[in-house]
């Protein structure tokens, strides 16, 4: 199956256009069609040209970015709904399906009757298609993109024979010397001497001929469907009561978790969807700090979410889908203390359903001797914890933005020698400190590698000279001076 | 539940964090709250990838996050930092989520805010010690106990006694100033 114009297909199954119409993809830089329809077709457009020349061949012409992301997972939904005709689909290309419909034709009435019924189904949904059925993969490609048909596989040498070389999948440039060389056709191609062909163009092209004609083995590889998380409960008569919703999740949950422990596989994102009768629906999200499938403790964290949920005339239908999975292996029972690790998790979960996982963070270490981005802080869900907390020097507790200290004008904040030593007399907060003790300078630089202006404001005032002063109020404080523009700030206040 | 103002409290909530030898603690702020944490700072009393940080966004929140861990039980300790007054129904929950969860809850106040439901409430305050250098000197005063009398001491921590082999050993040195009777040797648990 060839679906020709996949991506406008795509496109234009939501929004129909009469106009010509053409998907642009930016590549080296220059806007370039990527796909186009019919009606651009006829303008004189082809695939590849620059956007700007279609352009002004065509002014009227209608113009949308292609997503190729999107058209993959539509042929991937393509493929999907091919296993109506035979168990064994896989992709061809970007634009393709191979079918291997050995011994299934007959459930459609015979292989028209199945290529119809093929036919009329894309022409439904909008897409066109090109259909090629032959006894090899690679005949079945050649019929599908030259001369759509079905070719008996008796008569197989015969209906290629008339082709064109290209419908043998080879690149432009093979294509274009074997055209030179006068191998115009398949026939002429088989015909040749096959000793110089493959020296001159290698085994490769040989060996595309002995597929196409049924020489040489080619397979078709099926892709094995994505485990599907999500299951659904319809109910007979609408219930409104918590109880009776938490019993429905309940029994969704057993056979969702049945299904992850199937597949050695955990929810990390879980969403709820509740139908009501007047349509109108409801969905809760679950975000679990580690991937679970215990049904009895991710229950548990519904209670909150669906305790908060409007029931209105009652609901029928809910529906459990895992959105995000991640694989966790079956793990040895030990006896450390797993269980209570377990219980953090459930513990972070549940405050995240209320501020939020990613507001639950931890520290994590950061090789920087800038004090306040020596360590980052990392949601406590998608981390685990750093250690090498080690500083040569004390550090204060508490950090803050650096504050400017206002002190008496002395010798020791402003001219010469300012710096050497912390101010006697300072205040800081509207509080008057006098320093009994101080211990210093510790010189910390700027990073130069990093651009201070843009990200790192504080530190273009240039180096600081730190000093751990104590006070005779008590109060241990963090001073710094910055020699380049002499000034004291507090930046910290120690244990 | 238990209460503690004065400029020295984080330094308090850290010490009573390095009582407990095992188990993660969870230290809730609300995200507004400029004055940051600094873990290389918090580690020689306590390991700083065993801290939990919960960012909420108004003291509703926080409070019900604190309750919320408090309850549950999986936590050695549960730090909140608050910036008004609770009134008597927000202390009487946290108490009792406390107490249902067998967990120890502090609570940092701003001065003079406290709840009548807390249990006890401290005062720390940090003091000039002449005599030593890195000195971690405080004085820690117990400004309201339910069970008990009140008392002031004076504190140092030190971290040099850290090790494995006294690990149990309490890192808490009563000190005696000058002028002043010595403490008695209880401690917060």
């Amino acid at each position: 199956m060839w679906f020709p114009r996949l991506a406008t297909d795509r496109v234009l199954r939501a929004c129909p256009v009469e106009a010509p119409f053409v998907l642009t993809l930016k590549q080296n830089n220059t806007d370039k069609l990527y796909c186009l329809n019919t009606c651009a077709e006829r303008a004189g457009l082809h695939r590849g040209m620059r956007f700007a020349d279609a352009r002004a061949f065509c002014p009227d012409l209608v113009s949308r970015p292609a997503r190729p992301e999107q058209d993959a997972r539509f042929q991937a939904a393509l493929r999907r709904w091919a296993t109506r005709y035979c168990p064994w689909v896989g992709r061809e290309g970007e634009d393709g399906l191979v079918l291997d419909v050995t011994g299934s034709t007959h459930l459609f009435g015979g292989e028209e009757a199945m290529l119809d019924d093929m036919r009329q189904r894309a022409e439904r949904a909008g897409l066109a298609l090109r259909l090629g059925l032959a006894g090899t993969r690679g005949a079945a490609w050649a019929l599908a993109h030259f001369e759509e048909g079905i070719a008996a596989p008796d008569e197989l040498r015969q209906a290629l024979k008339d082709l064109p070389v290209a419908a043998l999948r080879l690149d432009a440039e093979t294509d274009t010397a074997l055209q030179r060389l006068g191998l115009r056709t398949i026939g002429n191609l088989a015909a040749a001497a096959r000793a110089p062909l493959a020296r001159r163009f290698g085994q490769d092209l040989i060996t595309r001929l002995d597929r196409a004609m049924g020489d040489y083995p080619e397979t078709v590889a099926p892709e094995a469907d994505p485990p599907h998380y999500g299951v659904r409960l319809t109910l007979p008569e609408p219930v409104g009561l918590v109880s009776d919703v938490m019993a429905g999740a309940s029994r969704l949950l057993d056979a969702l978790c049945a299904r992850l422990r199937e597949n050695e596989a955990g929810a990390r994102i879980l969403c709820l969807t509740l139908r009501r009768v007047d349509q109108g629906s409801h969905q809760i999200e679950l975000r679990l700090a580690a991937a679970m499938r215990d049904p009895a403790r991710i229950l548990r964290l519904f209670e909150r979410g669906i305790s908060e949920v409007d029931a209105g005339f009652g609901i029928d239908r809910m529906r459990l889908e895992a959105i995000l999975v991640e694989p966790l292996p079956v793990e040895q029972i030990s006896i450390t203390a797993r269980a209570r690790a377990n219980g953090l998790d459930d513990l972070i979960t549940r405050i995240g359903t209320r501020i939020g996982l990613e507001n639950i963070q931890r520290f994590l270490p950061v090789d920087s001797h800038i004090p306040e981005h020596g360590f980052v802080l990392a949601p406590a869900a998608h981390s685990a914890p750093g250690g090498g907390w080690i500083s040569s020097r004390p550090r204060p507790i508490r950090l803050f933005e650096p504050e400017p200290v206002i002190g008496p004008v002395t010798s020791s904040t402003t001219g010469e020698g300012a710096g050497t030593f912390p101010p006697e007399r300072f205040s800081w907060r509207r509080m008057v400190f006098n320093t009994a003790r101080s211990t210093g300078p510790e010189r910390i630089a700027p990073e130069w590698w990093i651009d201070n202006d843009h990200w790192r404001p504080h530190w273009r005032s240039g180096v600081r000279d730190y000093w751990r002063v104590e006070t005779r109020q008590g109060r241990r404080l963090w001073l710094f001076f910055t020699p380049q523009s002499p000034r004291w700030f507090v930046q910290g206040e120690f244990a | 539940m238990h209460e503690v103002c004065g400029p020295a409290a984080p330094a308090f909530a850290a010490i009573a964090c390095a009582q407990h030898t095992r188990g993660q603690f969870l230290w809730v702020r609300e995200s507004w709250q400029g004055e940051a944490l600094n873990p290389a700072g918090l580690a020689p009393f306590v390991d700083p990838a065993r801290i939990l940080l919960a960012h909420a966004g108004r003291q509703a929140e926080s409070l019900a996050v604190a309750e919320e861990a408090l309850r549950h039980g999986a936590l050695a300790m549960v730090v909140i930092e608050i910036t008004r007054p609770l009134d008597l129904r927000e202390g009487r929950r946290l108490q009792l989520a406390a107490g249902a969860g067998d967990t120890v809850g502090l609570c940092i106040i701003p001065e003079g805010m406290g709840s009548n439901a807390a249990r006890t409430r401290w005062r720390a305050a940090p003091v000039f010690d002449s005599e030593r250098q890195d000195s971690t000197l405080m004085r820690w005063e117990i400004i309201k106990n339910k069970a008990g009398t009140l008392g002031t001491w004076h504190v140092r921590f030190d971290p040099k006694t850290r090790s494995e082999t006294h690990r149990e050993t309490n890192r808490l040195h009563v000190v005696s100033p000058a002028g002043n009777g010595p403490g008695s040797e209880g401690m917060p648990g």
